[in-house]
């Protein structure tokens, strides 16, 4: 998205540097997100983009052992800053996981568990509302809105992903962080949720981390590709994909490695 | 000499297994392929060899006897003895022929003897042979089977399997045969004392019962408010749910700050300490209970005005509480742990903290292992014994003062069986009727917490 001719920056991360224990597993990231655009992780694995990711709202923290260092700027707010407020941080940055892991709960209690520990709904009416604004956003209104009292578990997989989509943007994120969200899933479902992710774009910028070369090229406006822990080429997904700088970014898009 | 052919058989199958395996080298040497690994071959001659040898072992050590006595008291028939003679007759021949018969020795029961000691003798010997001789023939009928195509795995997995279907058989009837002695005596129980009085009676006092000269003829009715149990099944109730009142809180409480809050370091060391507890004997609570707790709440009550049984409901359902925690907590701890990781992953991604996290998603998730936990808790306060005796008293008082002394199902048992007790006497079936009673009452708590965790189950996974 640009204003004016210049691109909005929503999150800006500057010398982030991750340990886990002793090992470093990030080095010196320095990356800069669109505001309103889809922007792609791709590199081999263990090359560090889904820990970058997990830095983006603070997951990281429940791992005992991993050490963040370096500002992530957000709204002008460092959030590795002892005063950033974690449960805020989490309300304003969803995240959905590569797995689908909806709680053992009915559609509607999936839905409404992030509303009701922000205290967004004052009323039934309004949570029942917020409940049907989500699964449609989530494109899963169609077929849950007779069963939104059974458990959320029941669905199939791709449901549930959506289901997990719907939670996340349940509490009006301004970033959605999707950690290879299609990874657990068939390709009609995989469609269905890069269809989403182009919905999703107009309302929220949306940080995707994936393995497939074609899903980034797909649904990214912009692309940043790690290897080994570095960040080692990041700008618009065209040119990533059809004119990268780097030999490495060649290498690994056009299937050689990695 | 039973110990010594006993311990021969053993060491034969042993040595066999090696000169199957031997053998099935020797072939293997010989550049052709087994059908199995050499130790099937083992395995399958010491199976030979042991196997028939044991049987025939067993089922000698089981009729001999009786065959013996039947060659002994045969010399007696057609003389117009009883049935009881002949057996007296019979164990004056045995001890004569052990030389500890110190009565008046008869011409009649001095040829016995020897005969018996005759027979005996030809016994043994032809037992040691025969076995012997099935060693050798079935040993030697294996050993020759044995070549490069035969069929050696397929047996010995057999016999492995039937071994097994054994001991689980004999784990089974064993339980039927004590459920069935249960169901018989409880029946003949009641056919003294109605079951209307068992059941709803309010009077639980069988010292009454222990007054009975039992020459004196059976007489129901002296009976009467005697085995009323509704004194001593509310006990038991009232304990379990003061030890569950304990045991509840502290115990879920401990578990999910292991599983939740405790780091790796504190769980490390915490987790087996909370376990010891699990280890202590329960005697060990028992006087715990009654020589510390029960005079401590006594003192307390006293200071306060309150009129305290040195041994209270209170202190022995405390005390039991505190033998619980360990259970609750070990088994919460382990069920909350295995919530997957993506659910708290999930929870904390939306903003919520750890304890909404737990309130809200784990607790729930984890809840039909905690309720399974929680039911096996309870049956171990409901079967608890050794507490109740030492520090809760033997009067079964029908109360709800936790500060009285009340009785449970298993102390009045341990009351019953004391001392000297005669079969057949309504008060020995008694404790058998409460037996049966306590099997009900753990019985149905299964099948509810089975039920429970079923449906549980379905709903969240």
């Amino acid at each position: 998205m640009k204003k004016n001719g210049v691109k909005m920056i929503k999150i800006s991360s500057k010398n982030v540097d991750v340990f886990y224990g002793k090992k470093q597993a990030l080095f010196n990231i320095n990356l800069d997100i669109e505001e309103n655009q889809v922007t792609a992780l791709i590199g081999p694995s263990g090359c560090g983009k889904s820990t970058f990711l997990r830095c983006l709202n603070r997951m990281n923290d429940v791992i005992d052992i991993c050490r963040v260092k370096g500002q992530i700027i957000i709204n002008d707010f460092d959030i590795n800053d002892k005063s950033c407020d974690v449960v805020r941080l989490r309300e304003k940055i969803g995240m959905v996981f590569q797995k689908p892991n909806p709680f053992p709960k009915t559609i509607y209690e999936n839905i409404s568990y992030g509303p009701t520990i922000h205290g967004m709904a004052q009323s039934k009416n309004e949570m029942d509302e917020i409940v049907e604004t989500s699964l449609k956003k989530a494109a899963l209104w169609e077929e849950v809105q007779d069963r939104l009292h059974e458990p959320g578990t029941g669905l199939s997989g791709g449901q549930q992903q959506r289901l997990c989509i719907a939670r996340a943007i349940s509490v009006k994120p301004e970033v959605i962080l999707m950690d290879e969200p299609c990874s657990a899933l068939d390709p009609i479902a995989t469609a269905q949720i890069e269809e989403l992710i182009d919905e999703l774009k107009k309302d929220h910028t949306i940080i995707i981390v994936t393995h497939s070369m074609a899903q980034a090229a797909r649904v990214s406006q912009n692309t940043g590709f790690f290897h080994l822990g570095e960040l080692i080429e990041h700008g618009s997904t065209d040119k990533i994909f059809k004119n990268p700088e780097n030999k490495k970014t060649q290498d690994y898009i056009t299937g050689r490695f990695g | 000499m039973n110990l010594i052919l006993f311990t021969f058989i053993v060491l034969l199958g042993f040595t066999s297994y090696y000169f199957g395996r031997k053998k099935a080298y020797t072939i293997q040497y010989t550049k052709k392929r087994l059908t199995a690994l050499p130790q099937f071959y083992g395995y399958y001659l010491a199976i030979w060899c042991a196997i028939p040898a044991f049987i025939i072992f067993s089922l000698w050590a089981i009729f001999e006897p009786t065959i013996v006595k039947l060659l002994i008291l045969s010399d007696y028939s057609n003389q117009g003895y009883l049935d009881n003679e002949l057996n007296l007759i019979y164990e004056k021949t045995k001890s004569l022929s052990r030389g500890q018969f110190t009565g008046e020795i008869t011409p009649f029961i001095e040829a016995s003897a020897k005969k018996y000691i005759n027979l005996r003798s030809i016994a043994q010997s032809s037992k040691v042979v025969i076995v012997l001789s099935a060693i050798i023939a079935s040993g030697a009928y294996a050993y020759k089977r044995i070549s490069s195509n035969s069929r050696t795995r397929e047996p010995v997995e057999k016999f492995l399997k039937a071994v097994l279907f054994t001991a689980s058989l004999a784990a089974i009837l064993t339980t039927v045969g004590i459920i069935f002695s249960l169901i018989f005596q409880t029946i003949d129980f009641f056919k003294v004392i109605p079951l209307f009085d068992f059941v709803f009676g309010t009077h639980w006092y069988p010292a009454k019962a222990f007054v009975r000269d039992s020459s004196e003829a059976l007489d129901p009715s002296m009976y009467s408010d005697t085995f009323g149990a509704v004194p001593i099944f509310a006990g038991t109730f009232f304990i379990a749910f003061i030890a569950m009142c304990v045991a509840i809180p502290i115990g879920l409480m401990s578990g999910i700050y292991l599983a939740e809050y405790a780091s790796v370091k504190v769980r490390q060391y915490a987790k087996p300490l909370i376990e010891i507890l699990a280890g202590i004997p329960t005697v060990v609570y028992g006087f715990f209970a009654a020589l510390t707790v029960g005079p401590f709440l006594k003192e307390i009550g006293n200071s306060m005005g309150l009129d305290v049984s040195a041994e209270s409901a209170l202190a022995a359902g405390g005390v039991m509480g505190i033998m619980i925690i360990p259970f609750i907590s070990s088994l919460s701890d382990d069920v909350i742990t295995s919530v997957p990781q993506s659910l708290r992953d999930g929870s904390y991604a939306m903003g919520a903290t750890k304890s909404e996290t737990i309130k809200k998603v784990i607790f729930p998730a984890a809840l039909p292992g905690i309720v399974g936990s929680i039911l096996l808790g309870v049956s171990r306060a409901i079967g608890e014994t050794m507490i109740v005796v030492m520090a809760s008293g033997l009067a079964a008082n029908l109360t709800l003062n936790p500060l009285e002394s009340t009785s449970t199902i298993t102390a009045q048992i341990v009351v019953i069986l004391i001392g000297d007790q005669a079969f057949g006497d309504p008060k020995t079936q008694a404790a058998f009727a409460l037996g049966m009673s306590l099997f009900l009452v753990t019985l149905c708590l299964n099948i509810v917490a089975l039920r429970v965790v079923k449906k549980y189950r379905e709903k969240y996974e």
